[in-house]
């Protein structure tokens, strides 16, 4: 065709011509490019799952747990006390509870370890030869507590034989597990020889079986008694938080969000606050630790470690976060609405809380369920306004002592006994992670719902 | 593909040289589109659009806004390929080869067929380097001095050169909006295209830079085959040797500008030219 | 008293006094057709706020000084020789003991002549004050209420003293971010200054070891403070994270934005974003229980002594938690380039990651580092993964592959558990928190200053 057309088009030939023979190497740099972003991709999705897989596959098993059935018997030789007091006409109650109180010391001084013991070797072989250092071993060291809270409970139980179910020792559960490596010598192995093989007999008996690990649930965390630590005081200590979070944090930051963006007139201070409310957001969380420190505890001398503390500490993390997710909720609604608003006479008041904040809702309500779910993921802060005490009590009130379930889980990755502890404590993640998917799953479900409605 | 082969099978078509606007239709044909349909996702933008754009002349499409015809422009060097849910139906040939072949290589086809936007985009670079980023990528330049003589070139024939040629360096975007559009056409240019797509391109200047623009597409189309989609009748009118009227989607009447505009045959048409509808 | 029953009997004062409000304003309007100023809920809310004030005025003075005018009351019978006797821990217990008798419990033990009377009397002196001030408070807020209802008149302007109020609300709300900022300047100064009088500013600063003594033998020996361990220790980290998660976020972003068809990018990006919610302690345990042996274990594998806990584990952990923060901002940053730009490259026949590359990514340049720049303050502040993962070994060294130690690790050890605040020992914290917030301060608002130039140039 080059015969029939001018010169121009001789050069859009020549054109084309050089065009193509760069194409390949384009074209390769193209798919190489390419190919790096969904590298990129599948490693950050990689990582994702990787961390999951990992966490799941460490503390799943950490869920089911040995116990060990016992036939209890309250022997009275064992158990010699005088029987509870009965309360006498005219005693106060102070006097009464002084009386009770001795009594349970009494019953606490017995060696109820004996008991234990006693019900250990009667499911046992005939002539299982034991010491009762090592049997004692196989049973979690809780058990004899256990024990002695249901007779302080029933004092009728002195010479009755029970049926109860007590935690195997963390060893033990790991050597059910198969956690231990069963070739290791004797020295190496926690666990004595004797009792090792008490426990496969057990096992074979079906004294020892594996069951789901309510104790994760139900007990508070526990240093003497590894197997029965739980996460009961941490939850409620999470949970306490989490209330004063939404108490605080919400309103007020709902509240400053609403001035800033629909009534503070543009002035030199507002910019002052919203430059200090964008840095504040990005202030490393540690730093309101230190805040909490000296503000809350050393200056207003608020207890430590208590979940009102810790709480308060979070909501002014929060705040920045809450303020600036609903001032963007604010922003993305359109000028007509508010127009319409005021034309039809209504004040400023009545257009923002009538018309505006409504169609906001779904979102302000999203950012705020975010934003305290990262708050109770939040460990640092809280760890020095002292939550990270050892705990063995479920806190009845914001103030009394506590920890958080993301402090929790610190405090049981540094416990001695890494062989148990990794597993439970991979447990807590779970019940962490799960807990915050619960919440953002809330969010998503409210916010389909808000908007379907609006 | 081999495009050269396509070429030597196209049937010519008188070659016209002489430049009589009237002759525009007996014009080697350079593009031709037949039963052009674009959906986005369930909506459907063109309804079978069938044309012919004839070599060397400018052809303009009209209507009113939502018409389809910036759409239908879009196709012509298959921008609407990056557009995420558009599909396009039926073939548009350039020289005889369909562009919406699966071989045909679209970086190849924009490099023939090139774009100058609605608003104003020089990149982000100084004057010089947004005219020589076409030839860099394309490789049209083997040295420095051939770049130099491209970008030189390109920028006298969008009529920029004198305005700019002491600030070089400086970036694209501290010109004025007239300024910045010759600069895209001088972009455009640079690559060496065959066809040159304008999209709306003086709507976002004012009237002076608007009449210089004009005056530098109807010096351009000595060279190149232009399409121009353009709101205003009056610009269509003043540039353009081919008029489409488009209307909803539909191509509704297309001929010689002055037929169109003197003595339009569709109702549509007519009530569009007198300001009944748009 | 019970603070339940009194936050009962407020809001049936509230409910009480809106009505009366209400039905004031109500009956203005009705017999002789006046045009009232206000719709009646706003009279309503207007009596209501006017009760509600002086109520918890006088509730919160009774709450403030009410304890200590019991107890003074409770020393004052217990008789002048039994005091005379008495240390003040001694006192505290009497006092207890006669508020036990008072609230009827009883005390273990005999009781002493005094005590029985002391407590009947404490009781009685109790009961009256808590029914004294609850009356004074019902009727300051009755008085209260009256006085308001006398002022409702056609014409008052109750919906704009309401909204007065209620937009002095929102203001001190707002103010609170603000009282957080200073109250953080304020206890990071105050406290950092008492640690610049135990040790010099300079042997902080510029000082090279770090070994603070917590009992020593020699009186006024404190041991030494310097930051350069550990702002070194923190900058490798942080830079380690970078290096981790600038590569892999920005091309997350940029394929997400750009490549990804709708359906992968629908389910990628928030499966990323899932990232970015995991509570950081999660990913210290990661790093110290995982990466760090798998690092290890791969070191020795080459020939290379790595160990479990280093700057390199803490840096790759954090720089994955690191990741979406990049790819979300860098992601925001790509989509603000104006399409028209990209329409122009390809336009001229540009491949789409010569586009990226030539147009997109330096137009967005500005943005993206701003982004990174708030990814670095955010990798200097974190302190679980460090705590965790960095090994804690306050040592100046130049590999990344023995542990360190950071800023917030040693803030973390150094107030643990003590709060006390008497020695360099903890308030060296606050010296380093101090460092820390100046530090991630300046980053954020350079970045946000450039983030901030960046969406005002494309708007």
């Amino acid at each position: 065709m080059t015969d029939t057309l001018s010169t121009t088009t001789n050069a859009s030939a020549e054109r084309t011509k050089l065009i193509r023979a760069g194409l390949r190497k384009r074209h390769l740099t193209e798919a190489i490019f390419k190919g790096f972003g969904l590298g990129a991709i599948v490693l950050a999705l990689g990582f994702v799952a990787l961390l999951f897989a990992d966490v799941l596959s460490k503390g799943i098993p950490a869920f089911t747990q040995s116990n060990l059935h016992l036939s209890v018997t309250y022997d009275p030789e064992t158990i010699g006390v005088d029987p509870a007091p009965v309360r006498t006409a005219g005693q106060s109650d102070a006097d009464f509870r002084a009386a009770n109180l001795k009594w349970q010391r009494d019953v606490a001084l017995l060696n109820w370890n004996k008991v234990v013991e006693a019900s250990l070797r009667a499911a046992a072989p005939a002539g299982f030869e034991i010491d009762s250092r090592q049997i004692l071993t196989i049973a979690e060291t809780n058990a004899r507590h256990q024990i002695r809270d249901m007779f302080v409970a029933d004092p009728t139980l002195l010479g009755k034989t029970i049926e109860v179910d007590v935690l195997a020792s963390a060893n033990a559960d790991n050597w059910v597990k198969g956690n231990i490596d069963r070739n290791l010598g004797d020295a190496q192995q926690q666990l004595s020889a004797p009792a090792r093989n008490l426990i496969d007999t057990f096992e074979a008996n079906g004294t020892i079986s594996s069951g789901f690990a309510w104790s994760i649930f139900t007990n508070v965390d526990s240093r003497a008694a590894p197997a029965a630590a739980g996460l009961a005081g941490a939850f409620m200590g999470s949970l306490y938080m989490m209330l004063v979070v939404i108490l605080l944090a919400v309103p007020i930051g709902v509240a400053s969000a609403i001035y800033l963006e629909e009534f503070a007139p543009k002035s030199r201070l507002t910019d002052l606050i919203e430059v200090n409310i964008n840095n504040l957001a990005a202030v490393p969380s540690i730093v309101f630790g230190l805040l909490g420190a000296a503000v809350f505890i050393n200056y207003l001398h608020l207890p430590l470690s208590a979940p009102l503390v810790g709480g308060l500490v979070l909501t002014l993390m929060t705040l920045p976060t809450i303020i600036i997710a609903t001032r963007g909720a604010l922003q993305g609604v359109s000028p007509a609405l508010r127009q319409a608003a005021l034309g039809m006479g209504a004040s400023k008041t009545q257009m923002v809380f009538h018309h505006v904040l409504p169609v906001t809702l779904p979102s302000i309500l999203t950012a705020t369920i975010i934003g305290v779910a990262q708050a109770m993921g939040e460990t640092a802060p809280l760890l020095l306004i002292g939550m990270n005490a050892f705990v063995a009590s479920v806190p009845a009130t914001p103030l009394d002592q506590a920890t958080a379930l993301p402090v929790q889980i610190f405090l049981w990755q540094g416990n001695e006994n890494r062989n148990f502890f990794e597993a439970r404590t991979s447990a807590a993640i779970i019940v962490l992670l799960g807990f915050m998917i619960l919440l953002n799953a809330i969010a998503i479900f409210l916010r389909t719902r808000l908007e379907k409605r609006a | 593909m081999d495009m050269l082969a396509g070429k030597v099978k196209m049937t010519q078509q008188t070659v016209n040289t002489a430049m009589n606007p009237t002759d525009a239709l007996e014009r080697q044909i350079r593009l031709t589109a037949r039963d052009v349909t674009v959906h986005y996702g369930a909506k459907q933008a063109l309804h079978g659009i069938s044309i012919d754009i004839p070599d060397r002349a400018v052809t303009s499409f009209i209507g009113p806004s939502g018409c389809g015809k910036s759409t239908f422009l879009r196709c012509i060097n298959r921008m609407n390929d990056t557009i995420e849910g558009a599909k396009v139906g039926g073939t548009i040939k350039l020289d005889g080869d369909d562009i919406y072949d699966p071989n045909l290589d679209v970086v190849e086809l924009r490099a023939r067929i090139g774009m100058v936007f609605q608003k104003p985009n020089p990149f982000p670079k100084s004057i010089y380097d947004n005219v020589a980023y076409g030839p860099r990528i394309h490789g049209l330049a083997k040295s420095k001095t051939d770049l130099d003589e491209i970008v030189v070139s390109s920028l006298r024939k969008a009529g920029l050169f004198e305005e700019v040629k002491d600030r070089l360096n400086e970036p694209g975007t501290g010109l004025s909006g007239g300024q910045q559009q010759r600069l895209c056409i001088a972009r455009a240019i640079a690559v060496g295209p065959e066809v040159i797509l304008m999209d709306e391109p003086c709507s976002a200047l004012d009237p002076i830079a608007t009449a210089i623009i004009e005056e530098l597409i109807d010096e351009l189309r000595e060279n190149y085959t232009i399409v121009i989609v353009t709101h205003s009748m009056q610009q269509a009118a003043r540039v353009s040797q081919k008029t489409a009227f488009f209307h909803l989607g539909n191509l509704i009447e297309e001929g010689v500008t002055e037929d169109i505009f003197t003595n339009p045959i569709n109702k549509q048409t007519q009530d569009y030219i007198m300001g009944r509808i748009g | 008293m019970n603070s339940f029953l009194i936050a009962g009997l407020l809001l049936v004062l509230l409910g009480i006094a809106y009505q009366v409000g209400w039905s004031r304003s109500r009956n203005l309007a009705t017999p002789n057709g006046v045009k009232v100023h206000s719709r009646p809920q706003y009279h309503g809310s207007l009596v209501a706020i006017w009760t509600l004030v002086p109520t918890l005025i006088i509730l919160a003075l009774w709450g403030y000084f009410g304890p200590d005018i019991v107890r003074s009351f409770a020393v004052s019978q217990i008789p002048a020789d039994v005091i005379g006797g008495l240390d003040q821990m001694g006192l505290n217990n009497a006092v207890l003991r006669l508020q036990s008798i008072a609230s009827g419990y009883g005390v273990t033990g005999e009781l002493a002549p005094y005590e029985q009377a002391a407590g009947e009397s404490l009781r009685s002196f109790q009961l009256l004050t808590s029914l004294l001030v609850a009356g004074v408070a019902i009727a300051a807020g009755i008085a209260a209420l009256l006085f308001a209802r006398s002022r409702i008149t056609a014409r008052l302007r109750a919906r704009n003293s309401v909204e007065r109020i209620v937009n002095l609300a929102l203001l001190a709300c707002s103010g609170v971010a603000i009282l957080t900022t200073l109250g953080i300047v304020a206890s990071l100064l105050t406290e950092a200054i008492r640690f610049f009088t135990f040790i010099n500013p300079i042997d902080f600063f510029f000082g090279t070891v770090w070994n603070p003594k917590f009992s020593s033998t020699v009186a006024g020996d404190y041991g030494q403070y310097g930051l350069l361990p550990l702002l070194s220790g923190t900058l490798m980290v942080a830079a380690i994270a970078m290096l981790v998660a600038v590569p892999v976020g920005l091309m997350a972003a940029i394929y997400l934005s750009q490549y990804a068809p709708r359906q992968l990018r629908a389910v990628a990006k928030p499966l990323i974003e899932i990232l970015a919610g995991i509570p950081t302690i999660v990913y210290g345990f990661f790093a110290l229980v995982t990466v760090g042996p798998f690092l290890r274990d791969a070191g020795a594998a080459i020939g290379i002594s790595v160990s479990a806990t280093s700057a390199l584990t803490a840096g790759i952990v954090m720089g994955i938690m690191i990741i979406p923060f990049i790819s979300s901002l860098s992601d925001d940053i790509l989509n603000q380039v104006p399409r028209t730009l990209r329409d122009g490259a390809y336009g001229l026949g540009a491949t789409q990651s010569e586009t990226i590359r030539n147009v997109l990514l330096p137009a967005a340049l500005p943005g993206i580092v701003g982004a990174f720049l708030l990814a670095v303050s955010r990798a200097i502040g974190e302190t679980m993964i460090v705590v965790l993962a960095a090994g804690n070994s306050p040592i100046l060294r130049g590999t990344p592959l023995e542990p360190v130690s950071t800023i917030t690790v040693s803030i973390v050890n150094q107030l643990t558990g003590d709060t006390d605040f008497a020695g360099p020992q903890s308030l060296v914290g606050f010296a380093l928190g101090l460092t820390l917030f100046v530090m991630t301060l300046l980053l954020n608002i350079v970045a946000l200053y450039i983030v901030r130039r960046f969406r005002e140039q494309y708007e």
